[in-house]
């Protein structure tokens, strides 16, 4: 599933983790919070070390106060009989106080807008309200380093802005590392500073979202390149190539500054 | 055809998760269902095939009321594949999971062979057949999903989400086979938030927001309208969001534009312009 992969996250970092369906995205991001070795079967040779821990020699549980992981399929991670006590299960087994519990848990449900849902149990709600559950959940556990999989799958175009725009947050404010393994590259892409693309189990690019992007390797894998992006691309114009805008508003900057030339 | 008419639907009584839906859908459209989440779009389709029935208002599917014929006899016309590939998927290896509709529904075994290898390698999974579903990456789950439904061929067909976890070159061969079952004449009903993909692949689009139905129209139509569009929750393709901005400074620029190619046609004669 994983072939000889060498790779650093910087701390404080927001990542975008890209490839083709089945290239083995959700088997490394199982590694960073030690699922991978601990909990799935298989082999694994070689280290994974989070900050300075070695991943093999720490449990699974002592693991999650470092590495939250929201998983791609909300249903699999939802526990509780509310929206409310869901968030506070995780605090709850790891024996934080009471009070601490309530302001994560009040915290919460404000940024992620759960208020109207706070009382209702988990197969009550939309895939996209499970989703949404699912992150504050795995935030409450206040981790380093948040790696999630495909979390905007479920989710309207507007709440998975939102919520890509609440990561953009929790990285910049409160310099969370984010792990973001997303499709949606379109989002993805004014917001992470660097990109790994995996295929096959192997890294086949890395580096500064742009770089990557402009890789013509890439897009043959079946990643989605944004569409402004293939319309620079397409353009045949060294200078708005050169800028390569990968949002929206870039390039209509870009444009427009091409025209009033 | 599929006949909603003045459909309202509760799963508890007093709170309406559908309100007064009407809708006519003719065989070989396309058609993508799209709103917020929570707005009642997999409580809609579910009345396709039966496995919900109206509260108030009548759902007929080839002139037959949903209400007179059970989800069993409607399941050879109706094909459904769910939004989470976990709530279907069951066999031992993909082969058989592929090949259990195809048997419940009485074809011949060497039909069944046929389709199953036909219908495994449609979407990429040949080299897994021996395997079990449970071993797969999310997005081969829902592929192997929609293998197990698409393989009966069935004259409606309802995919919840069908590109989830899917990369770019996957999109382009359900596009591809969309456009197949539209050629012979099948009713392709798609729940999706991806506009990207809805530009690409459907002739009309339906809004539902609230459970209410909010809009009916072409993808061109419907997703310039930035007020409807917000009312739903969708934000538009990248490239009429970028004509937009364009076409605010510089009013010769075409609005209502939708895909790459037309976006690129268009920037091209501004920028030659200079």
């Amino acid at each position: 599933m994983l072939d000889d992969v060498t790779l650093s996250f910087p701390q404080g970092g927001f990542i975008g983790l890209v490839g083709p369906s089945g290239c083995g995205k959700t088997t490394l991001a199982r590694c960073l919070n030690g699922l991978i070795p601990h909990f799935y079967p298989g082999k694994m040779t070689g280290e994974v070390i989070i900050n300075e821990w070695n991943t093999s020699e720490h449990a699974a549980h002592e693991l999650a106060q470092k590495v939250g992981l929201v998983f791609q399929n909300p249903e699999n991670q939802l526990v509780a009989p509310n929206v409310e006590r869901e968030i506070a299960f995780g605090p709850e087994n790891l024996g934080v106080p009471r009070q601490e519990i309530r302001r994560r848990v009040e915290d919460l449900i404000q940024s992620i807008r759960l208020e109207e849902i706070r009382d209702k149990a988990p197969f009550e709600l939309s895939g996209g309200e499970q989703q949404r559950v699912a992150i504050a959940a795995t935030l409450a556990l206040e981790p380093e380093i948040l790696v999630l999989d495909e979390p905007t799958s479920n989710l309207d175009p507007l709440s998975a802005y939102e919520v890509l725009q609440l990561l953009h947050r929790l990285n910049r404010e409160n310099k969370l590392t984010i792990i973001l393994i997303e499709h949606r590259l379109e989002l993805v892409a004014p917001l992470a500073q660097e990109l790994v693309v995996l295929d096959e189990g192997c890294v086949i690019a890395k580096g500064p979202t742009r770089e990557v992007l402009m890789d013509e390797k890439v897009a043959e894998v079946g990643v989605a390149i944004p569409k402004v992006v293939q319309l620079v691309k397409q353009l045949n114009h060294p200078r708005l190539q050169a800028a390569c805008p990968l949002s929206v508003d870039s390039a209509v900057k870009a444009i427009l500054e091409e025209v009033e030339r | 055809m599929i006949l909603f008419d003045g459909v309202w639907f509760s799963y508890t009584p007093g709170r309406h998760v559908l309100q007064d839906i009407s809708v006519e859908i003719s065989p070989g459209e396309v058609v993508a269902l799209m709103g917020e989440n929570g707005a009642g779009k997999t409580t809609l389709v579910k009345h396709i095939n039966g496995l919900l029935k109206p509260s108030q208002g009548t759902v007929f599917i080839d002139g037959v009321d949903t209400r007179t014929t059970s989800t069993a006899a409607l399941a050879r016309k109706v094909g459904f594949v769910f939004q989470n590939a976990d709530h279907q998927l069951f066999a031992d290896t993909l082969e058989g999971e592929v090949a259990f509709a195809l048997r419940n529904l009485g074809f011949p075994n060497d039909e069944i062979d046929e389709r199953v290898t036909r219908y495994l390698e449609k979407f990429d999974l040949t080299r897994y057949k021996e395997r079990s579903p449970f071993l797969l990456s999310g997005g081969e789950r829902k592929r192997l999903a929609l293998a197990s439904v698409l393989c009966v061929e069935p004259e409606v067909l309802i995919l919840d989400e069908p590109t989830q976890a899917q990369d770019a070159i996957q999109k382009l061969k359900l596009a591809q086979l969309i456009d197949s079952f539209r050629g012979s004449g099948s009713i392709v009903f798609l729940v999706t938030h991806d506009v990207e993909f809805a530009v690409q692949v459907v002739d009309r689009l339906l809004l539902i927001s609230q459970g209410r139905l909010l809009a009916d129209g072409s993808p061109r139509q419907i997703l310039g309208n930035h007020d409807l569009l917000r009312r739903a929750r969708l934000l538009p393709p990248q490239i009429t969001q970028l004509a937009h901005k364009l076409a605010d400074r510089l009013p010769s620029f075409p609005r209502d534009i939708i895909t790459l190619k037309e976006a690129v046609t268009a920037t091209s004669r501004l920028l030659a312009k200079r």
